[in-house]
């Protein structure tokens, strides 16, 4: 009798994102309104960040109702029936629960039960993560077609009279469908991490600091309604960053992780037809732009005018907006990258939807 | 090795093209932030073509100590030794 032999998933050649979708949130936050909570002007953040405004989501809309609205709206574009998903990936640090994800529930309301789901956490690198998953699931085997999504309600963990990071910050989803398809779609995924600055960019403390402050301290019901709430804002985590640090990573070594994914793609910055990088900071934006020498014919994603600094959301909601104002983009070459906490990285050249 | 003054003329040049400064402004007593208006990302900017221009590592950490331009003049000309 001959030993029985193992049947593998059979491969498939070529993938691409077939479609985008986007949520925006509809509280706007101006400038204005964060010189109630900190000492600057609409003309220094302007200037400082290229912000004009985000959007934030009111208490009653939660990271997996973004989501789901901008996946909605993917699968619309792809032409993709839920029940087709091969695996649903949500990239996201805000999500309220350690456990369960946000995508076991994202797949179950959008009727993709029973796909695998899991979220990533990869912050601002998120999508891109989810995007070097789904490609290889897609062309292993594994997965037919994958939902990626980048989702943040970042408003639940800013404080907003602090100066690092929180007027930056913005609340938004954005999705993709990734599929087979006949030509080459997706280039080698460039992406990595840099753990010795785990301390760049984070929470102030974590969810054991909390119990033990929480122990530690009068009942807040003993409080006055003045004390009450400085104790629970010291007790909340909030997001925090060296920015001068951040700023040289992100330009400097970014820009040499770019040039990676384009060699690895066979891709002149020329030859793109759009730059789609992480909506960190406009400066960090135009800095890179001028890194990679990008042609002027190069359209360069610039939401974080809009938008702010959406984390994870940041490419989708860009790429949503550069293909809305510019559909004759379409088929064209886009370079992508993410990059924050961690740190962490993450780059590829994509064809757009 | 550059001296002291060639130092400063590069770096009068960096400054100049990143925040449009006059070169003649950059003087040896200038602090960045109080008297040329320099925030702190332009700041990290001036420091990375300072790194390139003159074959020198300037860490993160030291970009804090260095409040005036003699103060960078001196950390790359003790750099280079």
């Amino acid at each position: 009798m001959s030993a029985p032999t193992l049947k593998q998933a059979p491969l498939q050649e070529n993938t691409r994102v077939m479609g985008v979708g986007a949520y925006r949130p509809n509280v706007i936050v101006t400038n204005d309104d964060v010189c109630q909570w900190i000492d600057s002007s609409d003309e220094w953040i302007r200037q400082r960040t290229g912000i004009i405004t985000r959007h934030r989501a009111p208490a009653d809309v939660s990271v997996i109702d973004m989501a789901e609205g901008a996946s909605r709206e993917a699968l619309e574009k792809a032409g993709i029936e839920a029940s087709q998903l091969g695996a649903v990936i949500v990239s996201t640090v805000t999500h309220p629960y350690a456990t369960p994800s946000a995508a076991a529930s994202l797949a179950d309301r959008l009727g993709a039960t029973p796909a695998p789901a899991f979220d990533i956490s990869a912050a601002c690198a998120g999508y891109c993560y989810g995007i070097a998953q789904a490609d290889a699931l897609v062309r292993s085997g594994a997965a037919k077609y994958v939902l990626v999504v980048g989702a943040e309600k970042l408003s639940d963990v800013i404080d907003n009279t602090e100066r690092t990071i929180s007027f930056l910050l913005g609340d938004g989803a954005g999705a993709v469908v990734i599929g087979p398809s006949d030509a080459p779609g997706i280039g080698p995924s460039v992406w990595g991490s840099d753990g010795s600055k785990w301390d760049a960019i984070g929470m102030t403390h974590s969810m054991l600091d909390i119990r033990e402050l929480a122990m530690a301290g009068k009942s807040t019901a003993a409080l006055s309604d003045g004390e009450a709430a400085v104790t629970q804002a010291a007790l909340w985590p909030t997001l925090r960053q060296d920015g001068q640090t951040v700023f040289r990573w992100a330009v400097w070594e970014m820009a040499k992780v770019a040039q990676q994914a384009l060699d690895a793609a066979g891709i002149r910055a020329e030859d793109l037809a759009a730059f789609i990088p992480h909506q960190a900071n406009m400066r960090i934006i135009d800095e890179m732009a001028k890194q990679l020498k990008l042609p002027e014919t190069v359209k360069v994603a610039r939401d974080i005018a809009e938008a702010g600094n959406t984390s994870a959301a940041s490419i989708p909601l860009a790429t949503h907006r550069l293909l809305q104002e510019n559909p004759e983009l379409s088929g064209g070459l886009a370079l992508q990258i993410g990059f924050g906490a961690g740190l962490v990285f993450g780059a590829q050249v994509i064809v757009l939807p | 090795m550059a001296s002291n003054e060639e130092i400063l003329a590069g770096l009068a040049e960096i400054v100049n093209e990143e925040t449009g400064l006059a070169p003649e402004a950059v003087e040896m007593d200038k602090s960045f932030t109080e008297d040329l208006d320099i925030d702190s990302i332009s700041m990290m900017t001036i420091v990375v073509n300072a790194e390139e221009k003159f074959g020198v590592r300037i860490p993160d950490e030291e970009v804090k100590n260095l409040k005036t331009v003699g103060d960078a003049v001196n950390f790359i000309s003790n750099a280079q030794a």
